[in-house]
């Protein structure tokens, strides 16, 4: 007998709406907290209709206080509840760096396990939407350095949703990064229902054989986009969705990277101290004696994302991509 | 500001009532316990800074001259409330139950001592300035949600006043109605700099006003006023009336930490002025001889009786179990992450590759 799985056809920013809803739903600890994320449902919509369905005691729109509401939901956390916080874009994040820095990824060690801190910081990161200054930073690896924090990254509406139903679940923080650019990019078939993505696993979006590419979020139809190029050029590539940009997932990586022997990272964010050179770092642990080039990284540029003008220049584009992979397959 | 916010005062510093309508307040079994409190975290103080000074724990942050504000304040609270100190409020934490063996410890490097024992609320002391009003107005604002009855305090300094976190966590509070009772101790010097250079605001007490919640100034050395503002506050917080600010006039007679010198930026002539006026302590036993309730014997005998359980705690604290230093990877992550494991091996066989 088979088994019919429903299915919605959903796009990512509405997939995670469906996680939240499962969510608030299925455990009444969840509340969500931030910035206009009641009525008006989120400026991206993330939240839409969640305040008509739950109430306001667990869908809050809160004063304008990054630091605040991120606090306080640390308060939370330790007293019972399993907060979900929006940061309303990214690069809005940093008045709240010190309440995740000191306080949230830090309490189970303070206290070895007593308070503990089971909260997820939502925040959309990404350029390429002609968005204003500040609203467009990739800076991931601020947290991906800061112990006792997870990070994840979906590039697709399944995942997303996945992703954030494990992530309300896990005990731990998680900083759920959802690439802006994507929100409404692509629609795909999404299990209706409660289910769940790994942290710390990563997927592999395409078969190849002479190179590795790595990407995550926004860059993934670049890389595919590149991947397809190739192709025509006799030139067959792996694709890696990284999906957890920490943990990252060693033994994905470590299987693809030690088959092609050469690999290519792309990341919209900063080249130096970006998540591309821990992964380089993982290559020179684990798979030194296999490769046949130097990997390579396509990277957003050690300079500030550019005003939207342009920020078509600093994004990783498939030509960049391109060119990379054409220089590891030459080495 | 001052007049709006008068400083609330019930005894004065000779130990008289500051007026007779203060007399409803005061009776001997809550002096008594006041007294010996405030002694047994006064000799608690005392012989951590002696402690530091023979090597026998780290740096150290004193509060001595502070001891009515903080016994006065958690003497209020109720069992199942939170507490939200700083890392000078560990005579509040003793106060309100926390175990002297773990205060030590963490003053000794030891992360154990941020567990409070069981069933009591108190959090890790903040380090990081103001960070704990949003935690406090949070922990509040769950306890509203659950329908409980249970408030928090939440202490911190003249200095954190500057802070956005100040801010941020008042005004959060205030909004959602949160039962806080925010317990600002203003010993007038935040490490070098005096209160004049933190702020152009007569009194801690008037910002209140910006965020439409009760503001109260009391004298912070004057453990009576404490303890009824507080616990009227607390009474507001539990009837859904919403958070508190109370500011607290006091002074450290200490240094900021036993690192710092307070003869470099502070008058200490002032300070040992202030000692002889207006020590919380000697108002106490003022009253009491006023009164012709002092005896010697008792006082002997609280202070041998707190010295013996403070010497308990510290031959505890030095016999305690050297730290494994699996503790290090072990509390990062619920399950540690592969990369925290391999850490942990890699440095496991490094240092025991001899065994």
């Amino acid at each position: 007998m088979k088994t019919v799985q429903k299915s919605k056809v959903l796009t990512l920013v509405a997939a995670i709406n469906d996680a939240l809803d499962i969510m608030l739903e299925d455990d009444s600890g969840v509340l969500l907290l931030g910035e206009d994320i009641g009525k008006n449902g989120g400026v991206f919509r993330a939240t839409d209709s969640l305040l008509e369905k739950y109430g306001q005691d667990r869908v809050i729109d809160t004063p304008l206080s990054e630091a605040g509401f991120v606090g306080a939901a640390i308060g939370m956390a330790v007293n019972g509840f399993r907060p979900v916080v929006e940061i309303q874009f990214l690069g809005f994040i940093y008045p709240a760096y010190e309440q995740i820095m000191t306080h949230a990824s830090r309490l189970r060690m303070r206290t070895r396990g007593h308070f503990t801190v089971p909260m997820v910081i939502r925040a959309p990161y990404g350029a390429g939407v002609r968005a204003p200054e500040i609203h467009c930073d990739s800076t991931e690896s601020l947290f991906t350095h800061m112990p006792g924090m997870k990070v994840v990254c979906p590039s697709n509406p399944y995942d997303a949703k996945g992703l954030m139903i494990a992530a309300i679940q896990d005990p731990d923080p998680v900083l759920f990064l959802e690439p802006m650019r994507s929100y409404r990019s692509q629609r795909e078939e999404v299990p209706e229902g409660k289910y769940e993505v790994e942290i710390g696993r990563g997927k592999k979006l395409a078969e190849g054989k002479d190179v590795t590419l790595i990407g995550w979020g926004a860059m993934i139809p670049i890389v595919m986009k590149a991947a397809e190029e190739m192709k025509e050029k006799g030139i067959s590539c792996e694709v890696l969705d990284l999906r957890t940009l920490y943990p990252l997932d060693k033994d994905l990586v470590m299987e693809s990277v030690q088959k092609t022997g050469r690999t290519v990272i792309v990341h919209e964010a900063h080249a130096t101290g970006g998540t591309g050179a821990d992964l380089i770092s993982l290559i020179n642990d684990e798979a030194f004696l296999y490769q046949k080039a130097p990997a390579e990284r396509v990277t957003g540029f050690d300079a500030p994302v550019p005003f939207f003008g342009l920020e078509d220049h600093y994004l990783p584009s498939t030509k960049r991509v391109a060119a990379a992979i054409e220089k590891v397959m030459k080495f | 500001m001052e007049t709006t916010f008068p400083i609330f005062q019930v005894l004065d510093a000779n130990g008289n009532l500051a007026d007779e309508s203060c007399r409803e307040y005061v009776d001997e079994t809550l002096v008594k316990e006041f007294y010996s409190g405030m002694a047994r975290i006064r000799i608690f103080d005392r012989k951590a800074v002696s402690l530091q000074r023979q090597g026998r724990i780290g740096t150290y942050a004193p509060f001595e001259g502070q001891e009515a504000s903080q016994v006065g304040s958690a003497k209020a609270l109720n069992p199942d409330d939170w507490m939200f100190p700083t890392y000078r409020d560990h005579g509040a934490a003793m106060t309100f139950g926390h175990s002297l063996l773990n205060i030590l410890l963490f003053w000794n490097g030891r992360n154990e001592g941020c567990v409070p024992p069981e069933g009591k609320r108190i959090f890790p002391p903040a380090v990081p300035i103001a960070t704990q009003l949003p935690h406090a107005a949070g922990a509040g604002f769950a306890e509203k949600k659950k329908g409980t009855e249970n408030a928090v305090i939440c202490y911190f300094g003249d200095g954190a006043t500057s802070e956005g976190d100040f801010h941020e966590g008042l005004n959060f509070a205030s909004v959602f109605k949160s039962p806080v009772v925010y317990f600002c101790q203003n010993n007038q010097y935040a490490i070098s700099v005096p209160i004049h250079r933190q702020m152009n605001s007569a009194t801690i007490a008037q910002k209140s006003i910006a965020y439409g919640m009760e503001g109260k100034r009391v004298d912070g050395n004057d453990v009576f006023a404490v303890y009824i503002e507080t616990k009227k506050a607390l009474e507001r917080a539990r009837k859904g009336e919403g958070p508190t600010l109370i500011e607290a006039v006091t002074w450290r007679y200490g240094a900021h930490t036993t690192a710092d010198d307070p003869s470099k930026y502070r008058d200490q002539e002032e300070s040992t002025m202030k000692r002889r006026e207006t020590d919380p302590m000697l108002r106490l036993e003022r009253w009491l001889k006023n009164e012709g309730m002092y005896e010697e014997g008792w006082v002997r005998e609280i202070e041998e009786k707190a010295a013996q359980e403070i010497d308990r705690a510290i031959l505890e604290m030095e016999e305690f179990p050297a730290p494994d230093p699996a503790a290090i990877f072990d509390y990062v992550f619920e399950r540690p992450t592969w990369t925290i494991e391999k850490q942990k091996q890699d440095y496991f066989e490094l240092i025991r590759g001899g065994e």
